[in-house]
């Protein structure tokens, strides 16, 4: 029952979109990481989000899903910073932050938060459906 | 035509496609954010006039025989194709997404509301055919 299908469609975004708030929250919590080393510096973690379609291609009214492909990390370099005093800096005196740009993060978050309250409501509405499809003719 | 075709009228089909197209709209806003994902829609009034039989000729069997079962009786809505439409987007965006949301919401909560207009006006017809089944007695 194509109903039914929705609360997958829209359950595939929510958690989609739970993983992305869950990269930014790890991108934010570590802004402030350091590391001595730039192998050991922590960099931003992005998904990468593919559609998923239920049925053959083309096929009418194959559902859409979302699916996270994977979590890629960004290709910034950490910023390099000079001082010797910090305990984890190198021999040199270097220590390695992430490169997390939080205006960016921020964004992104509203962004991820507001497609989730979006499948909320597109399953709500469909569950509105189902149930009130569900006492025809009482 | 049999009894319950009557008395149901395309209440059913209308509602079989009214469910189709909330699960395509719900997959298009789950994948608001999937980059390179085009928005699908289908053409209610054409898929309509497929599955009432106003247009026949799409879908539709040929029966050789007078005992052949009648397609429409298969599956609810008929077979007719109803094709599924890429969206042209007012502005697309540069990850080739062409779901835009307003958009999308807005025909996802017009034909929720569709969706139950159709609803009601299946109950109403068979209370009354319980009704006149019961011959006007409750």
């Amino acid at each position: 029952m194509s109903l039914f299908n929705i609360m997958a469609v829209s359950g595939s975004s929510l958690e989609a979109q739970g993983l992305r708030l869950n990269t930014i929250a790890s991108n934010l919590a570590n802004a402030n990481s350091v590391a001595g080393s730039e192998r050991d510096a922590y960099r931003a973690r992005l998904p990468v989000f593919e559609t998923v379609y239920r049925g053959a291609a083309g096929e009418r009214g194959a559902s859409a899903g979302v699916r996270v492909r994977g979590v890629v990390e960004s290709a910034l370099p950490p910023r390099q910073e000079y001082d010797p005093g910090h305990p984890l800096a190198d021999p040199e005196g270097y220590i390695y932050r992430p490169q997390i740009d939080a205006v960016d993060e921020m964004a992104n978050m509203i962004a991820a938060s507001r497609a989730y309250q979006n499948s909320v409501q597109t399953m709500n509405t469909a569950k509105q459906l189902m149930l009130r499809t569900l006492t025809l003719g009482r | 035509m049999a009894f319950a075709d009557r008395v149901m009228g395309v209440s059913p089909q209308a509602l079989h496609l009214r469910a189709q197209r909330l699960e395509l709209i719900a997959g298009n806003l789950a994948n608001a954010d999937t980059p390179g994902y085009k928005a699908r829609d289908i053409d209610f009034r054409q898929a309509m006039a497929a599955a009432s039989g106003a247009a026949p000729g799409a879908g539709e069997l040929r029966r050789t025989h007078a005992r052949h079962l009648t397609a429409a009786g298969l599956a609810p809505g008929g077979d007719a194709a109803a094709d599924v439409r890429f969206r042209i987007p007012s502005q697309p965006s540069m990850d080739g997404n062409t779901v835009e949301t307003q958009r999308e919401q807005a025909a996802f909560m017009d034909n929720a509301v569709r969706y139950q207009a159709s609803l009601t006006l299946l109950d109403g017809r068979i209370k009354s055919a319980i009704s006149a089944l019961r011959g006007g007695q409750r």
